[in-house]
């Protein structure tokens, strides 16, 4: 400090390179910001052109269409708990597929994850392997593999239900096996000091460690696999995204039914969205008491 | 977790948590057992096997590695055109035909290993190794009329009589009275590079690549980028366009909910209500769901890639803001006394004193978002009609050209792998950067 007010020349030097570098940082962050402006906007602009109909054209019927559903669906109030009670075998299933769909994929996810974690994996030259299947199931969108199905097994909820299990078990398997590798390895050596062969160390000495973990992720997919079934529901798969489409091809006259729809994919969204998180957020402070 | 209590017995405390434990173990599978149980009747999967199509898997699986060439005879006119999949695109100009078919008054098919099939103007035969020649005549009055040479058929000749359909391993007779058609598979996608049109079908690679070194590289590139089969142009464009509408829909809803999230979040906004009123709307957001914001938005601004683009953005806003509210509760506020402390005005606090905390998890949640939602464009395109999802939904209903939704999803795993390893490359980057900032 000293040194410094006794040397006024070093000090603007200082300040002199200090200003320089923040000038040069600012440019940067400049240019990356332009860049993005203009990427944001040109991009902007050729989905404009290359839709049906333009932005601006389009912004002011924007709630055209959900005041003429509220309009039909209030004027006809006195039916609707008529067509939530039609239409909530649909909605169990959309609601079904999801559940299978996240607990088939989920034991497919756990499988995968501990053969593909260093230090867990009962063949270690495999690891690999196992992560590139996990990549790949990953990749592929559940539609792909939904319409496929459709066409050798016929509609129906199957098809969907693999299908988003075969993606719930490459998402959660890639999750899983990043908190396995925070597992500790001292309960394995002893399980594997007296014999116990692989299936044995995995269930005693690993799943206690990172069962929590794991459900809270579960919780989470079960929710995204909500959206994704009725998503599927609406390309032919069954369920409620089928009966919507149904309804909104049908058009006007039939708007209330597909209001009541909406309504109940929300409401059911939302409450899986709040059980999952109160009980995601449980799981997470449970294990940092235990800690 | 349970305590055991020293005072009481100790064993029979021990033996009750064994038990209880002991019962959990066995509960849980048994209720997974039962609902997958109740799952397997409640979706009707023994009556599965009944409605599944082993034929159209058949086909499915054999046309993803293999194509079939028609050889096709209009039995009025005696006209006779071969084309690729016996579709127009892929018809050979009238008059030129691939080796193996011999044009003329009488045509001759070499299906090779004996296999030999003539057209001829009154006759049409089929001569099968080991079996003998057949002989059909199509007459307008009686149909087919067929002579084999043994009297019981085997069953891979299905004969009425309008109609003959021969299956061997070379290939496929199909007589009926209007049109006689062969077809012969070829393992590989066909005219996957240039269509029958292009000078550079059938060239050998050296010979192109020769071409390719002098000259005429524009031809050939162009030959390829405009073939009418694979459309590799179309494609092209329908992939970017579902990373465009993933690119918009984050980044903008990135944006949007960034000032958002200020408001939502405790340490930010003093105003309780403010708070309720930001989360509640990101919670609407959310919950509506990308389909019903689709259809929506579809009403509004009609098909393509951008209302797929606006129903991502739509939806993420509310992921994002409740993620990026999260982020701000948990931000250190030493720091942004640190600023304060040298007379930092409030947006100046923000700027200097928050942001440089969030931007690492911000950053890393968007590139994560980003790479999921390439995924999901692919789905949303197939309803709004934008992107590689429009062009693989029509692909799949067409329901024969399953070579190009192998291209497809290729392309689309692809992508997508590509995504990922970029999001997760600079994701690694970023917390690593944070590291040594500090």
């Amino acid at each position: 400090m000293a040194d410094l007010t006794q040397h006024p020349g070093r000090v603007n030097d200082i300040q002199a390179s200090y200003m320089a570098q923040v000038g040069r940082k600012r440019l940067y962050s400049g240019i990356t910001m332009l860049v993005f402006v203009l990427l944001m906007i040109s991009g902007f602009n050729l989905a404009s052109s290359r839709n049906g109909g333009s932005f601006w054209g389009g912004i002011d019927n924007f709630f055209d269409y959900p005041s003429e559903v509220v309009a039909e669906a209030a004027s006809k109030a006195a039916e609707m708990p008529a067509h939530f009670a039609t239409y909530f075998p649909a909605l169990l299933e959309t609601v079904n597929i999801a559940a299978v769909a996240t607990l088939i994929g989920a034991l497919m996810a756990i499988v995968l994850s501990l053969l593909s974690t260093r230090g867990l994996a009962r063949f270690p030259r495999l690891i690999g392997l196992f992560r590139r299947v996990m990549d790949i199931t990953r990749a592929v969108p559940e539609i792909v593999v939904a319409l496929i199905l459709i066409f050798v097994l016929g509609g129906g909820p199957v098809p969907a239900m693999i299908a988003i299990a075969i993606h719930t078990a490459g998402a959660l398997g890639k999750l899983f096996s990043e908190v396995n590798e925070n597992a500790s390895l001292k309960p394995l050596e002893g399980l594997e000091s007296v014999g116990a062969n692989w299936t044995q160390r995995m269930l005693l000495g690993v799943v206690p460690q990172v069962a929590p973990n794991w459900l809270s992720y579960a919780l989470l997919r079960f929710e995204i696999n909500i959206r994704a079934s009725a998503i599927l529901g609406f390309v032919g798969a069954g369920g409620l995204g089928y009966e919507l489409k149904v309804a909104i091809q049908w058009g006007q006259g039939r708007f209330d039914e597909a209001g009541a729809m909406f309504i109940m994919l929300f409401l059911t969204i939302v409450f899986f969205d709040q059980i999952s998180s109160h009980y995601r957020d449980k799981l997470v402070h449970g294990a940092k008491g235990k800690e | 977790m349970t305590m055991l209590d020293a005072t009481q017995d100790l064993r029979a405390q021990t033996e009750s948590i064994f038990r209880r434990k002991r019962l959990f173990t066995f509960a849980i599978p048994a209720v997974i057992l039962a609902y997958l149980t109740y799952i397997f009747f409640a979706f009707d999967v023994p009556g599965l096997w009944a409605r599944a199509n082993a034929d159209n898997a058949r086909s499915l699986v054999s046309d993803l590695y293999s194509y079939k060439t028609h050889v096709t005879r209009d039995n009025r006119s005696g006209n006779v055109s071969v084309a690729i999949e016996g579709e127009k695109k892929g018809r050979y100009p009238e008059g030129t035909a691939p080796a193996w078919v011999e044009l003329g008054e009488t045509t001759v098919i070499d299906l090779e290993d004996g296999h030999i099939i003539t057209y001829g103007p009154k006759l049409i035969t089929y001569d099968v190794p080991d079996f003998g020649l057949m002989t059909f005549e199509v007459s307008r009055s009686r149909g087919v009329v067929a002579d084999y040479p043994v009297d019981v058929l085997p069953e891979w000749i299905n004969a009425s009589k309008n109609r003959v359909a021969i299956t061997t391993e070379a290939g496929r007779l199909s007589i009926t009275r209007n049109r006689t058609e062969v077809f012969r598979y070829f393992t590989g996608w066909e005219l996957f590079f240039f269509t029958l049109d292009s000078p550079y079908h059938g060239m050998g690679f050296g010979e192109l690549a020769g071409k390719f070194v002098s000259g005429e590289a524009g031809a050939i590139l162009s030959d390829i980028w405009n073939n009418k089969m694979w459309r590799h142009k179309d494609v092209v464009w329908a992939i970017f366009e579902t990373v465009l509408m993933a690119f918009l829909g984050t980044m903008g809803a990135a944006l949007l909910a960034l000032p958002l999230a200020f408001l939502a979040a405790r340490n930010f906004a003093p105003l309780v209500a403010v708070r309720f009123a930001t989360r509640r709307f990101f919670d609407f957001v959310r919950g509506v769901d990308a389909l019903i914001w689709t259809i929506v938005l579809t009403r509004a601004f009609g098909l393509g890639p951008l209302t797929g683009a606006l129903a991502i953005l739509i939806t993420d806003t509310g992921s994002f803001g409740k993620l990026f509210s999260e982020t701000l509760e948990n931000v250190d506020d030493k720091q942004i006394e640190g600023i304060r402390s040298t007379g930092a005005k409030p947006l100046q606090r923000y700027r200097f004193g928050v942001i440089p905390q969030i931007t690492p998890v911000l950053l890393s949640q968007i590139l994560y978002y980003l790479e999921s939602n390439t995924r999901s464009a692919t789905v949303i395109g197939a309803i709004t009609g934008g992107g590689i999802g429009l062009l693989l939904t029509q692909a799949i209903i067409t329901q024969k050209d399953w070579e190009e939704v192998t291209y497809y999803i290729t392309l689309i795993v692809l992508v997508v792998i590509f995504m990922d390893w970029v999001s997760g490359h600079l994701r690694r980057r970023l917390i690593k950067g944070d590291e040594s900032g500090h």
